[in-house]
């Protein structure tokens, strides 16, 4: 366990130098998150949650805090990864807010870093509440690193048209960064997010984010969340949600890059007649391995949730999806659906799908389903019969897997993005 | 009736799917315009003809031949056969996940217009091609936006391989059990709309089970099929008395020969 040593070491020289200056409160946040990360240690195989995950490329790896990038990328650098429609962006290069590529608005969509002074009251009841860090070492370590993100505010009844995007990419590598974001909507607004990390080498390096939602009563967030970092990346992220009565969350994630990935997805429907819909899409080749991790906690009644994942797997890559479902006591008429599909395209690749509902109330509709397979028989052969070639047949099915998930997304800029994306990947295979 | 040039002609076609042999020797000719009714009980191999047909990999030849167009049918891959203008209408449409059914119908009729030395059509094009096929069967646009049969009721997804029929304008069509499971109204539209393709340069081979369908399709020959042979053939009266004595007396009939 050197390297929590290590970590819990660079994180002391840190706190006592570049961020000594923060607020009493959130010094107290950090140093108790990194008192818990230094108890949990990194996770390990035998822990439930990370039966098929091992962490230890990066347990066993160096990594040290990501400096302010040598040289700030262009606005050309970047353009591959902008979305037209975005009517705010904040970019963030190896953690580092950049001003001078972004364009924030007012205090409501701000680096994290400049609100936490200006907006304290706001992110102190906010920061923290939603993300675990009780048995999550990574959000722990990520808390007693916090300092820059992103953070959007949209207040009660406000309704930001054009979505807002959220970047951040790596350029470094042997590094770690630990991006924090914050994303409140107050009562009855309404927002468009898109979070993206990506990179502009192909470093080694280390990506571990969390990111909180907090969407109030009536509010609507459509979060969209794209993974494309370096193929040689370690990411791990926990993505957090908790939504208010009556309203809606739509979280759309799609995981394209990383040697290794790991997402937590947690949502709390703690008020009545709360939509969730999850829509997750992972298309993995080589040796990639990406692990999802979601949590539905049906803390109120009248609320539902639909789940939709799918996975297209490569060569010798492999996915992993967990999907619980918790129904508390009294979270009557709850309407909960699961699917998670996946689709192997090689004898070598793997999924692991597994469902986990823990129903606790009796007037409840949980359904959940997974299959794990290659393309299907009957499909190629109603294409083909159709006068398209076996290889134009196979690659449009499995277009239309990872085009089942796109097609939810609402923002067509990012649907024609990793539209491209997809399309290049299969043209590739 | 004035008779064309044989379009397809199957002969000794004996054929198995796992081991068991479910074609005992099928012949048969069918010329350029001419419309014929394959009739039978469950299990005769009717289904398995079609399939056949239409080059499903699960079935193995044993033996015969079958020839399409001058062509030996059996040696062609199923889009070959789909693209000399073969066509087959499932029994069971399948389901295609994140494929409308508009980008796949443009799919498959570039397919063909490419065989063809066509130019391909834009999905502009292609819309105006298919605004008088749909209106055929009573549809409107908003099924072409859905992915294939997706959520499609029964009924839906047999109209959908009608109009698929209707916009590949194959020449020999092949519909098996298009009827089941069809309401009245629904049983009407894809008769009609097969009536209107009918030509001196599209033949069909319409595999049912009931006769009802034949009520609307006038057949040129009715075939019926038992145990995996052809036990008897006959004209458009045939299905009358298949109607009015079942399957039981044929199947007597298998047994004996």
């Amino acid at each position: 366990m050197a390297h929590v040593e290590q970590l819990v070491g660079s994180y002391r020289a840190w706190a006592s130098n570049g961020a000594a200056q923060a607020p009493t409160w959130l010094k107290d946040l950090r140093e108790g998150a990194i008192a818990r990360f230094h108890d949990l240690g990194f996770p390990n195989m035998k822990q439930e949650a990370w039966r098929f995950t091992s962490v230890a490329p990066i347990a066993e790896g160096s990594f040290a805090l990501a400096k302010p990038p040598a040289r700030i990328p262009t606005l050309e650098d970047i353009r591959p990864f902008l979305l037209f429609e975005a009517g705010y962006r904040l970019v963030f290069v190896d953690g580092f807010f950049q001003p001078a590529l972004s364009t924030p608005f007012f205090d409501d969509v701000q680096s994290l870093a400049h609100v936490v002074t200006h907006r304290q009251d706001l992110v102190r009841q906010h920061l923290g509440t939603y993300a675990a860090t009780l048995d999550r070492p990574f959000s722990a370590l990520n808390t007693a690193f916090v300092s820059d993100g992103a953070f959007v505010h949209v207040p009660a009844k406000a309704r930001i048209a054009e979505p807002i995007q959220l970047l951040f990419l790596a350029t470094g590598a042997k590094v770690v960064t630990h991006p924090r974001n914050l994303v409140v909507l107050e009562r009855e607004a309404r927002a468009a997010i898109v979070e993206t990390y990506a990179s502009l080498g192909e470093g080694v390096y280390w990506t571990n984010a969390v990111t909180e939602i907090s969407a109030g009563d009536g509010a609507r967030v459509d979060f969209h969340r794209v993974q494309r970092e370096s193929p040689r990346a370690y990411h791990v992220a926990a993505t957090q949600t908790h939504q208010g009565r009556d309203s809606t969350v739509n979280l759309h994630t799609v995981a394209f890059g990383g040697a290794l990935a790991r997402h937590d997805i947690g949502a709390v429907m703690a008020g009545p007649g709360g939509t969730l819909i999850l829509n997750g899409l992972y298309l993995l080749a080589g040796t990639q391995h990406a692990d999802h991790h979601t949590t539905i906690d049906h803390a109120a009644d009248h609320c539902e949730s639909h789940e939709y994942f799918n996975g297209v797997l490569d060569d010798k890559s492999r996915g992993v999806f967990t999907g619980r479902i918790i129904v508390r006591p009294g979270a009557q008429k709850t309407d909960s659906k699961q699917t998670n599909n996946n689709l192997l395209l090689s004898p070598d690749a793997h999924a692991d799908s597994q469902p986990q509902l823990e129903i606790y109330a009796d007037d409840v509709k949980c359904t959940h389903g997974s299959t794990v397979g290659p393309l299907d028989p009957r499909a190629l052969f109603y294409l083909r019969s159709r006068g398209v070639s076996e290889h134009e047949a196979r690659r449009l099915l499995t277009y239309g897997f990872a085009a089942e998930i796109l097609g939810r997304m609402g923002v067509a800029s990012l649907r024609a993005q990793l539209d491209a994306i997809v399309r290049g990947r299969l043209a590739e295979s | 009736m004035k008779k064309g040039t044989a379009l397809l002609e199957v002969k000794g076609l004996r054929v198995a799917v796992q081991g068991n042999e479910i074609l005992k020797g099928i012949d048969l000719t069918l010329r350029d315009g001419e419309v014929h009714a394959i009739m039978g009980p469950n299990g005769s191999g009717k289904s398995t003809l079609a399939q056949v047909l239409a080059g499903h990999p699960s079935y193995t030849v044993l033996a015969g031949t079958a020839t399409y167009d001058g062509k030996d049918l059996l040696d062609m891959k199923p889009e070959e056969r789909a693209r000399a203008g073969v066509f087959l209408a499932f029994q069971y449409p399948v389901e295609i996940r994140g494929i409308t059914n508009s980008y796949f119908l443009r799919s498959a009729l570039n397919a063909l217009r490419r065989e063809r030395g066509e130019p391909e059509l834009d999905p502009i094009d292609f819309l105006q091609v298919l605004e008088a096929k749909l209106k055929a069967i009573g549809w409107d646009d908003s099924m072409m936006n859905r992915p294939v049969n997706e959520g499609f009721s029964g009924g839906e997804k047999k109209r959908n391989e009608i109009l698929q029929l209707a916009v590949l304008e194959p020449r020999l069509a092949i519909l098996d059990e298009t009827d089941s499971g069809l309401d009245i109204d629904a049983l009407k539209t894809v008769a009609e709309t097969v009536n209107k393709l009918r030509s001196p340069n599209r033949s069909f081979l319409i595999v049912t089970h009931y006769q009802r369908l034949l009520n609307y399709i006038t057949p040129d020959v009715v075939h019926v099929l038992a145990d995996g042979r052809i036990v008897k053939a006959g004209g458009p009266e045939l299905a009358h008395e298949l109607e009015a004595k079942g399957y039981d007396w044929l199947r007597d009939a298998a047994m004996v020969s």
